[in-house]
């Protein structure tokens, strides 16, 4: 099988600035790759070129296929689910089963259909109470979690995450990272959240100066401190 | 020729729209329109073509209609419809019309920053409250259309693609909706921390100072010129009997 996103000598710029500088990566089928990089490193813009949401010049492959136009990045977002770095960005519908329904729809499947797979996806992430909610008055981490079920409803080969843990509380996070361990495509996670990238990702790289460097996660016992709150004895 | 200060520009623009508006003869109409696009062609920023192509679009669909629609001596005949030598004449007028007021806006207020433009309508004594609604709208119309580019984008990543059937009406629906929301909740946002930061209804929009002597004279010019336009119109039909 092809890999599902591979990049060769991408360039983006942004307000006549350079953000990409001949960008190249491969990701495989199962592969997990962690992003870190520091605030406008352009983690974001290469999602966004990836899917083909942000003109770029160099050749972005996804699938195995070519693609330029947006007639080719359109057949393929179908398999790739992207999670916005601002869940509200997502989030359009009035309630929850709508916006996780909303995928399925685009992919041709009945109403019927669609709403079986989204309370599929609910389900599965942990938070099917939250179905009827109103969509854009949840907390935080309920948003998040809505917004990935609406991906993983559309059964994506491949699943890029902007920040996912931005304001995930520990109860939410945990439900996270339990969906993403499970996933069984490939992914790209940017994310500042070292703990939660150590555990997921198989491969590290750290976006610098416009171009991907390989890095290294490693795992090691730490003595460490920091303060906690608990509740206070009565 | 144009006057930097932009209280005076929106006065004479105000003066030039409102006896533009006023015309009837057409041979006036079309000496204003030529007028305004001489200047706006002689101007630093060129003709508009952008704003010109929508709104030649709009004078085209005028062009089509009203001979249609008014009754009148017949020019040609489409099938039952007959084309009208009177509502030809009114579209050519209000071709004119528009088109002239347009490029003189532009001409004048284009320039403007919305913010100063805000100040300006406060030095001609607009009503604060209007103003501090026109600062706003001018502010945030970017952040709402950002908004929208965004949440259309995560439609697209979702692999939405617009079609003539119901989830499409659907999508947009709940996309205008959604935007409204959220509009609704940052203007209440966006209040709570001006009032925050101690505002009270009136903006701070910086010190007036009075209009320079040139620049009153370059107003009153366009004003004038607009005058005389008017006064040429209503001459026209003794003028030509
Ligand atoms: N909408 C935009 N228009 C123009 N430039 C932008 C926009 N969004 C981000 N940028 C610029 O692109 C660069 C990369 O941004 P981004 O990809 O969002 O960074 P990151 O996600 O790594 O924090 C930054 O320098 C930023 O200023
Ligand atoms: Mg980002």
């Amino acid at each position: 099988m092809a890999d599902p996103v591979q990049l060769d000598d991408l360039h983006v710029t942004r307000d006549g600035a350079p953000v990409l500088r001949g960008l190249s990566l491969s990701l495989g089928p199962a592969e997990r790759l962690a992003i870190v990089g520091s605030n406008g490193a352009g983690k974001t813009t290469l999602l966004r070129a990836i899917v083909g949401l942000q003109a770029a010049t160099g050749t972005v492959q996804l699938f195995g296929q070519r693609c330029a136009a947006e007639a080719d990045f359109a057949a393929a977002r179908p398999h790739i689910g992207f999670l916005f770095q601002d869940s509200d960005d997502q989030l359009f519908c009035p309630t929850v089963l709508e916006d996780v329904c909303f995928g399925p729809r685009n992919l041709g499947r009945t109403p019927a259909q669609a709403e079986a797979a989204a309370t599929r996806a609910l389900a599965g992430l942990g938070v099917a109470h939250l179905a009827d909610r109103v969509a854009h008055r949840l907390s935080g981490g309920e948003k998040r979690l809505v917004c990935l079920a609406g991906l993983l409803a559309m059964d994506p080969a491949v699943l890029l995450l902007d920040e996912p843990t931005n304001g995930v509380d520990a109860a939410n996070g945990a439900r996270l990272h339990a969906a993403l361990a499970a996933f069984p495509g490939a992914l790209i996670l940017v994310s500042h959240d070292a703990a939660f990238v150590a555990s997921l990702a198989s491969r590290a790289a750290l976006l610098e100066a416009g171009r991907l460097v390989p890095a290294e996660i490693h795992d090691h016992p730490h003595t460490h401190a920091h303060p906690h709150l608990h509740k206070a004895a009565p | 020729m144009i006057p930097a200060d932009p209280r005076l520009r929106i006065a004479a623009a105000f003066a030039a729209v409102l006896s533009l508006s006023q015309l009837t003869a057409m041979p006036v109409a079309a000496l204003a329109c030529a007028g305004a696009v001489l200047a706006a062609a002689m101007s630093a920023g060129g003709l508009p073509w952008r704003r010109l192509m929508h709104l030649e679009g709009f004078v085209l669909m005028l062009l089509v209609t009203l001979p249609l629609t008014i009754p009148g001596t017949p020019l040609v005949r489409v099938g039952p419809l007959a084309a009208s030598a009177e509502g030809l004449a009114q579209a050519a007028l209000l071709g004119c019309k528009i088109t002239a007021a347009v490029l003189t806006m532009t001409l004048l207020l284009a320039g403007l920053d919305p913010v100063r433009l805000g100040g300006a309508l406060a030095g001609l004594r607009v009503p604060p409250r209007l103003v501090a609604l026109f600062v706003a709208t001018a502010r945030y119309v970017e952040t709402i259309g950002q908004e929208a580019a965004r949440l259309r984008d995560a439609m697209r990543a979702r692999g939405f693609r617009p079609r003539t059937d119901r989830h499409t009406l659907q999508s947009y629906g709940n996309l205008m909706g959604m935007l409204l929301v959220r509009s609704l909740d940052r203007a209440e946002r966006v209040e709570e921390a001006m009032r925050a930061r101690g505002f009270t209804r009136h903006l701070p929009l910086g010190e007036a100072t009075p209009p320079t002597g040139p620049d009153i004279a370059r107003a009153t010019l366009i004003a004038g010129a607009a005058a005389l336009l008017l006064l040429g119109d209503r001459a026209w039909p003794i003028l030509s009997s």
